[in-house]
């Protein structure tokens, strides 16, 4: 017998490293939002540092007129304009460019076709129809999905396991009045609901997540209700009942633990669904605000501009890898945390 | 032995790597009645499924050559086709749990007359009048009515048997007999043994019974093979085996049934009783049917008129079936369950306000049946045993805590030495016996002067139940606890109990003194307990 003993949580974790797909794609995706993360860093139309007579700037942390560089007007500078890169060329000054010189609402002013313009060495994966990188708006529009998808969770798993918690533990006519109200809330039509709405508000991120967070949490809560029911007629919970426990003790120290199997399999499941609600609202122009860079948006207009195969495709791309690595990872997590695996 | 009905030669299952029967070698001969014991994990059940080839994920290797309708062959060689002839027809299996091995979706006549159709090749008339014959043969009264009934309109006891008639259909050769009895209540055990024996007799059908009750080996068969760890430690007529037993692990397993060692009479000196009931009733509300359920409940009443009491030092010992209400009684004395009727503890009495009910709780503990659900997976050795300490002694600190704790574990038999880190393990590390231990342990850090156990040992193995048996005794020798048990087991009883409740649908039908009541039973189902377990 080894000293070392582990908790179920650690031996489920073992379990999910040694499935090579899922722990992949999790180190994947984290790489990727990671990544995003420094969307600023990395794709970007001001220069991370910049020298010039003697003197260093950071300007994408501080705005810089172009009077400083030698233009004429007060005006921040278009760090893209020939003549203030032909400036950065000459001896002593210095620019560095991120990878990608295009911030997601640059627009390329000086692309040599029309917009939208195809790749090319000056734009990755070409333009869009207003002429802004699409390379660029991909990269934050993956990381506006991301967010948005990790607080819709986030949101929708608290409220799920408070309420299943509740519904659970104390059943009885709690248990049916909650069942009643998630029944009628559930049949709201959603999809009007959201429409309504962003008819009636000015369209943001913000109205969105609580929109979407109103209904996103009756699934989980029927799961954790479920579990809450199993597991508070074992054993062990009436064992602390009858060690004097208060209820909040039983449930926090107890039940809990026990009954988030269901929560950890779904939050994979839960993320993409999240992801592809934005999308899709925003494919509909019911999501975010205009100029916002989203992966729903550029769909729209990929199939505005259907001869322009560099967008829809692209855009495709990014969704459908992003979806796929959550999948393979939900279902190494499900594994991991099969019970009749566990039992093992 | 070239004329045995089955002759086994170096079988050897293997799950994944991991050799779960090594090396086995044994014969039955036609009509023989064979008895395969050991505790759970000894490879018994795998044995009988190997020999079906019942175990799609085993690596099974060796011979068994039996000698079925069709001549010799050997089962772990023949192809699928070939050996569906052989199941159902020459060698036939009834399982553990009667619920689970019938199909719930169809009568039980439609799935003995399915075995008739397809082995037998009878048509439909013939094989229901087949089917109603074997069902009366069994023992079900009006079999005409019940092959039209399904598996949950049944009970226990008769599913059992239609599980039988439906294994003898085809007047196998061999029987295969996986824990028969072990999920039935104890009055239907011998009922159900003695159908088997009759049955046997008349058809002279070979049986292996696997079974881990000595009792019914000895009552049932004429040879026994002990298993351990998936290796024979010794084979022989069961008289032999039992007289003269060779192996240790065989002589263990004979000196298993618990053994009385308890202070009696205790020290009775008027002291009051810890425990005091009087008319105690319990009642679960139950939906009616109809239109009426959507108005009212109706109650069922799971216990009523019960009066009894147990004094410091004192075991009461309650006994009666699944479903007798003995459970239910024991949650009521805990205060988990909402009952009328007089119950004190210690005198005090259980209120709605459970932060008046702490006192009291400190004073009752309980031990629960389940050593798997008894314990939060979630929680180390340290956490579980510890809690107690958390509400009933909070001002102490964290080394006295764990001081505390690792008395308590050490109390139980557990210790650091035998479990490095014993502390931070958790339950999935330990056996049934030890999990038993870890909840007593949880009990007794709070020092309480009552707990109710509740089937103890009936998860347990028996040599382990013996153990577990006598850390309670010893337990209540030093620190002169009272116990209210709740079992089963006759022979538990026996051992533990000062004084007995006898309960049967929720009443208590009789009560006394151990000795005197198990001696005399007055009433006639304790009779048939007392019977049973002898």
């Amino acid at each position: 017998m080894s000293t070392v003993s582990l908790s179920p949580s650690q031996r489920a974790w073992l379990r999910f490293k040694r499935n090579r797909l899922g722990y992949w794609s999790l180190l994947l995706f984290c790489t990727l939002f990671v990544l995003s993360l420094g969307a600023e860093l990395i794709s970007n139309d001001k220069p991370l540092v910049a020298r010039h007579h003697g003197q260093w700037y950071v300007p994408i942390l501080h705005n810089v007129p172009e009077t400083v560089f030698g233009g004429d007007f007060q005006t921040p500078t278009d760090y893209l304009d020939p003549f203030i890169q032909q400036q950065f060329a000459k001896e002593g000054n210095f620019a560095l460019y991120p990878p990608n010189p295009y911030h997601h609402s640059t627009i390329n002013y000086f692309a040599k076709e029309p917009n939208p313009s195809g790749p090319s060495a000056d734009n990755w994966l070409g333009t869009d129809d207003r002429g802004r990188d699409v390379a660029a708006r991909l990269l934050y529009g993956f990381r506006i999905s991301v967010l948005f998808a990790l607080a819709l969770t986030f949101i929708g798993v608290l409220l799920g396991v408070l309420t299943g918690a509740l519904q659970g533990y104390f059943g009885g006519k709690t248990d049916l009045w909650f069942q009643r109200f998630i029944e009628i809330w559930g049949s709201m039509p959603e999809l009007y609901l959201l429409i309504i709405f962003s008819a009636m508000f000015d369209p943001s991120i913000a109205l969105l997540l609580i929109l979407l967070s109103l209904f996103g949490w009756m699934g989980l809560s029927d799961y954790v209700r479920a579990e809450f029911l199993r597991n508070r007629q074992l054993d062990y919970v009436r064992a602390a009942r009858a060690m004097g426990l208060s209820n909040g003790q039983i449930i926090w120290r107890h039940i809990l633990p026990n009954s988030l199997t269901p929560v950890v399999t779904f939050l994979p499941f839960r993320m993409s669904a999240a992801i592809l609600a934005l999308t899709s609202l925003d494919f509909l122009g019911l999501g975010v605000p205009p100029g916002t860079p989203s992966l729903g948006e550029l769909l729209a207009q990929g199939k505005n501009n259907i001869d322009a195969w560099w967008i829809s495709l692209s855009t495709f791309g990014v969704l459908v890898v992003t979806l796929l690595l959550l999948t393979f990872m939900g279902d190494a997590l499900r594994d991991a945390l099969d019970p009749r695996k566990a039992e093992k | 032995m070239s004329d045995a009905l089955l002759d086994v030669r170096n079988l050897r299952v293997a799950f994944g790597g991991k050799e779960v029967v090594r090396s086995l070698d044994f014969q039955i001969a036609p009509g023989e009645k064979v008895a395969l014991v050991g505790e759970s994990g000894s490879g018994k059940t795998v044995t009988a499924l190997s020999l079906l080839r019942l175990l799609p994920e085993a690596a099974v290797s060796g011979t068994a050559r039996f000698a079925g309708s069709d001549g010799q062959a050997d089962l772990l060689s023949l192809s699928e086709r070939e050996l569906r002839g052989v199941r159902g027809r020459d060698i036939a299996m009834i399982f553990q749990e009667p619920m689970t091995a019938l199909n719930p979706l169809f009568t039980i006549g439609d799935q003995i007359v399915e075995v008739l159709q397809l082995k037998m090749g009878l048509d439909r008339a013939a094989a229901l009048a087949r089917a109603i014959q074997l069902l009366s043969d069994t023992g079900i009264p009006q079999p005409e009515e019940r092959v039209k009934s399904f598996p949950h309109q049944l009970s226990g006891g008769q599913r059992q048997r239609a599980m039988i008639a439906m294994a003898l259909a085809c007047q196998p050769r061999l029987l295969l007999a996986d824990e028969p009895t072990t999920a039935l209540d104890v009055a239907l055990r011998g009922q159900i043994l003695d159908l088997l024996d009759g049955l046997q007799r008349k058809h002279g059908m070979a049986v292996l019974m696997i079974t881990h009750d000595l009792n019914l080996v000895r009552r049932f068969a004429g040879r026994v093979i002990v298993m351990e760890n998936g290796r024979i430690v010794e084979q022989g007529p069961v008289a032999d085996v039992f007289a003269r037993p060779q192996h240790p692990y065989t002589r263990s397993l004979i000196d298993s049934r618990p053994v009385r060692d308890v202070q009696e009479p205790p020290r009775h000196g008027g002291a009051p009783a810890l425990l005091q009931a009087r008319g105690l009733r319990v009642g679960y509300p139950v939906p009616l049917p109809g239109l009426r359920g959507w108005f009212r409940r109706g109650e069922f009443v799971a216990v009523q008129g019960a009066d009894f009491s147990i004094p410091p030092g004192h075991t009461l010992g309650v006994i009666g079936e699944s479903g007798s209400g003995k459970s239910t009684l024991a949650l009521a004395a805990l205060g988990l369950l909402p009952f009328t009727g007089e119950l004190q503890v210690d005198g005090g009495n259980w209120s709605r306000d459970q932060v008046r009910n702490k006192a009291l709780r400190q004073v009752v503990q309980v031990v629960f049946q389940d050593p798997f659900s008894s314990l939060s997976p979630r929680l180390t050795v340290e956490e579980i045993v510890g809690e107690g300490l958390t509400i009933h002694a909070p001002t102490l600190s964290k080394e006295e805590q764990k001081a505390k704790v690792e008395r308590a574990l050490e109390e139980v038999g557990l210790t650091e030495v035998q479990f490095p880190g014993l502390l931070q393990r958790y339950p999935h590390e330990f056996s049934g016996g030890q999990r038993q231990r870890l909840a007593i342990a949880r009990a007794l850090i709070v020092e309480p002067r009552l707990i109710v156990l509740d089937e103890p040992t009936s998860a347990l193995d028996v040599t382990i139940q013996k153990q577990v048996l006598q850390l309670l005794q010893r337990l209540q020798r030093e620190r002169s606890l009272s116990y209210l048990l709740i079992t089963h087991d006759v022979d538990v009883i026996r051992a533990m109990a000062h004084e007995v409740l006898v309960m049967k649908g929720g009443d208590i039908v009789e009560s006394g003194p151990v000795a005197a009541l198990l001696d005399a039973p007055a009433h006639p189902y304790t009779r048939t307990l007392v019977q049973a377990a002898a």
